[in-house]
């Protein structure tokens, strides 16, 4: 194994990592607010692609105009989804919310490629598909691009949470009975939240999009999201960032050292691990508050 | 009316102790019971083979996965990989010459071995952690499965079962297949109706209410939970063997997916959690909906002329799946079982309703 290759893995790991994080980030944030654990984040980001490529393609929008339509229009989604199913369910067991979002996934997975057709979409941003020359290192420009912005999405989201509005829904975080007697609307915080979270699973969707093209299985980016979230702790942003990179970082290495050893599909497979071996060895991930209720 | 309670005085215990202590209870039990024996002889081969035996050992899955959800109230997004585990397993076995009876036991203490080490993982933690670390033994599952040729064959190979013999019957043709099952499907039935009534049900209720009150009243809520997780994927493994020898004949790893573990939850929760009737039920809807669905959908098509493409009739089932596991966790947490009893509590004192209380 030579030098120069490992270090290209490497890089383009992290970038891999970096925009797995951004679907990491719209489940965090979600669970900073509310509590819930958002199995839907993937079937989220395949929908944000969908509407992208629907109003670009089908609709003929420019790309730079469809982007922000489709944002808009998921913002909504989530702020409907919130108010439609997700308050109803206020008080119920914790595996009944998770059942709920998990519904919400398989129902996602069926309806848009149900609708626009199962066969992939090509959904092209104009970046160009020529590899990026660093030296000897060959790196690919989609990836490198993707994970900058989402790299540049995370960031401003640790800036949201000083906000005003940031850090009222850290107050809701924090205590909901006491952020709702303070006079902060619970419902609206968590509202936002997911309607944020909806518009950081589009940008993810698209950009993956944009990469491996449009099709059912965008939504099998949870399964990283959640191995990321996982590890870098469910309620910390900073955590989905180093989180990310490592995830990216040893997935990128599992493919590339041990496929030719077992014979492929060890890309699948590093994600579950993570997410066994933290949830055996450090429930609260690497950066998370340690309050989980331990049997 | 039908349920009538005059009449019926109790005067030991054990007569209010039964299961079903009503007469028109266990009237239908019987009925049902003898229509499913009866089945073969009643039924077209096409009906038994693609639409009862399916029934019946879904069925079974979905009470093994029952008394984890709704008995213990841990959550488990890996049945279909402990399915899968009892299948090869007892697949192996059987092509070794092991007796399917043998096999089919072994295949289950061999879920049961593997899925506790997972399950280990909900000593530590519960509810959404849980939930990653069975979805987690899916995949994993599924990659030791597809990669390891000694034990799928390769990637796209399929692993016949041979012929064999259940206690002296050979396990051939169409209707063997289905009374295998349906021994299976009760004895893990009766099972069920009993646990709750045992000393370990009542412990495993505790656990699921809140398991500090449980560790102060004095049951130890690791070995119940770890017993829940032993049993339930004893009855899957069981479960996986009965599927590989009666049903697919050939198993292969992608008959074992996420899909199915999902379609499972979907079933013990649109039937209702923890129900015995309710798994029966709710096997039944996610089944055959996606069936009858798509017959309309088909006769919309052809005979109105509407235009609705392949891919939309293709992605409906997941569609549907999802439309019911939302709508029942919104508008009716406890199932189709709740709407039964909802229904049979109504004809209990029918006519005179303010007799109810």
């Amino acid at each position: 194994m030579d030098l120069i290759l490992l270090l290209e893995l490497a890089i383009n790991g992290v970038f891999i990592g970096l925009m797995y994080a951004l679907v990491a980030a719209g489940i965090v944030l979600i669970y900073k607010t509310s509590g819930i654990a958002n199995l839907a984040q993937g079937a989220l980001a395949m929908m944000g692609a969908y509407v992208t490529w629907a109003l670009a393609t089908l609709a003929g929008l420019p790309m730079w105009l469809s982007i922000p339509v489709a944002l808009a229009a998921m913002f909504a989604t989530g702020i409907l989804t919130e108010r439609l199913a997700l308050r109803r369910m206020i008080g119920q067991p914790v595996i009944m919310v998770i059942m709920l979002t998990l519904g919400l996934e398989i129902m996602l997975r069926g309806l848009l490629p149900g609708i626009f057709g199962a066969a992939v979409k090509r959904l092209d941003l104009g970046i160009p598909n020529a590899p990026l020359f660093v030296g000897d290192l060959l790196i690919n420009r989609a990836i490198l691009i993707g994970g900058s912005i989402s790299f540049a999405l995370i960031l401003a989201s640790v800036f949201f949470f000083n906000s005003r509005l940031g850090i009222m829904m850290r107050a809701v975080s924090d205590d909901q009975g006491a952020s709702w007697s303070v006079g902060i609307r619970v419902e609206r915080a968590i509202a936002i939240a997911w309607g944020l979270s909806a518009m950081m699973a589009t940008t993810a969707g698209v950009l993956w999009g944009s990469t491996q093209g449009v099709d059912w299985s965008l939504s099998l980016l949870l399964i990283k999201a959640l191995a990321i979230a996982i590890l870098g702790g469910l309620d910390s942003i900073v955590g989905v960032i180093i989180a990310g990179i490592l995830v990216g970082l040893a997935e990128s290495l599992a493919t590339g050292i041990l496929d030719p050893i077992i014979g492929g599909g060890t890309r699948d497979v590093v994600a579950s691990v993570i997410i066994l071996l933290t949830l055996l060895l450090r429930p609260h991930g690497l950066f998370g508050r340690e309050h989980i209720e331990r049997v | 009316m039908f349920y009538r309670r005059a009449g019926i005085s109790h005067t030991r215990y054990q007569d209010e102790r039964q299961i079903w202590p009503l007469p028109l209870d266990r009237f239908l039990v019987a009925a049902v019971f003898v229509l499913l024996l009866a089945a073969p002889f009643l039924v077209d081969r096409l009906y038994l083979v693609s639409y009862l035996v399916p029934w019946v050992i879904w069925s079974t899955a979905a009470l093994g996965l029952n008394l984890l959800m709704g008995g213990a109230g841990q959550i488990h997004l890996g049945y279909g990989a402990v399915i899968a585990i009892g299948a090869y397993g007892s697949v192996h076995l059987v092509r070794a010459g092991v007796p399917f009876e043998i096999a089919m036991i072994a295949g289950g203490l061999l879920s049961a071995g593997i899925g506790i080490v997972f399950g280990a993982a909900a000593l530590r933690v519960k509810g959404l952690y849980l939930a990653m670390a069975t979805l987690a033994m899916q995949y994993i599952v599924d990659f030791v499965i597809i990669q390891f040729p000694a034990i799928s064959g390769g990637t796209q190979a399929t692993l016949q079962v041979p012929p064999v013999t259940f206690f002296g019957i050979p396990v051939t043709g169409d209707v063997a297949p289905y009374y295998v099952a349906l021994f299976v499907c009760v004895v893990v039935t009766l099972f069920m109706l009993n646990v709750k009534r045992t000393s370990f049900g009542r412990a495993l209720a505790a656990v699921r209410e809140k398991d500090y009150a449980a560790a102060i009243i004095g049951v130890s809520t690791f070995r119940f939970k770890m017993l829940a997780f032993w049993v339930s994927s004893f009855i899957g493994g069981v479960v996986g063997s009965v599927l590989a020898v009666c049903y697919y004949r050939a198993i292969s790893p992608d008959q074992f997916h996420l899909d199915l573990s999902i379609q499972l939850v979907a079933m013990v929760i649109v039937g209702g959690l923890g129900s015995v009737l309710g798994s029966f039920f709710g096997v039944a809807l996610i089944l055959f909906a996606p069936i009858v669905l798509n017959q309309v959908i088909g006769f919309l098509a052809t005979e109105l002329g509407l235009a609705i493409s392949m891919d939309l009739r293709s992605h409906l089932p997941l569609v549907l799946y999802g439309i019911l596991i939302i709508g029942f966790l919104l508008w009716e947490p406890l199932g189709l079982s709740k709407i039964y009893n909802n229904a049979r509590n109504y004809f209990l004192v029918w006519p005179f309703r303010h007799a109810r209380h």
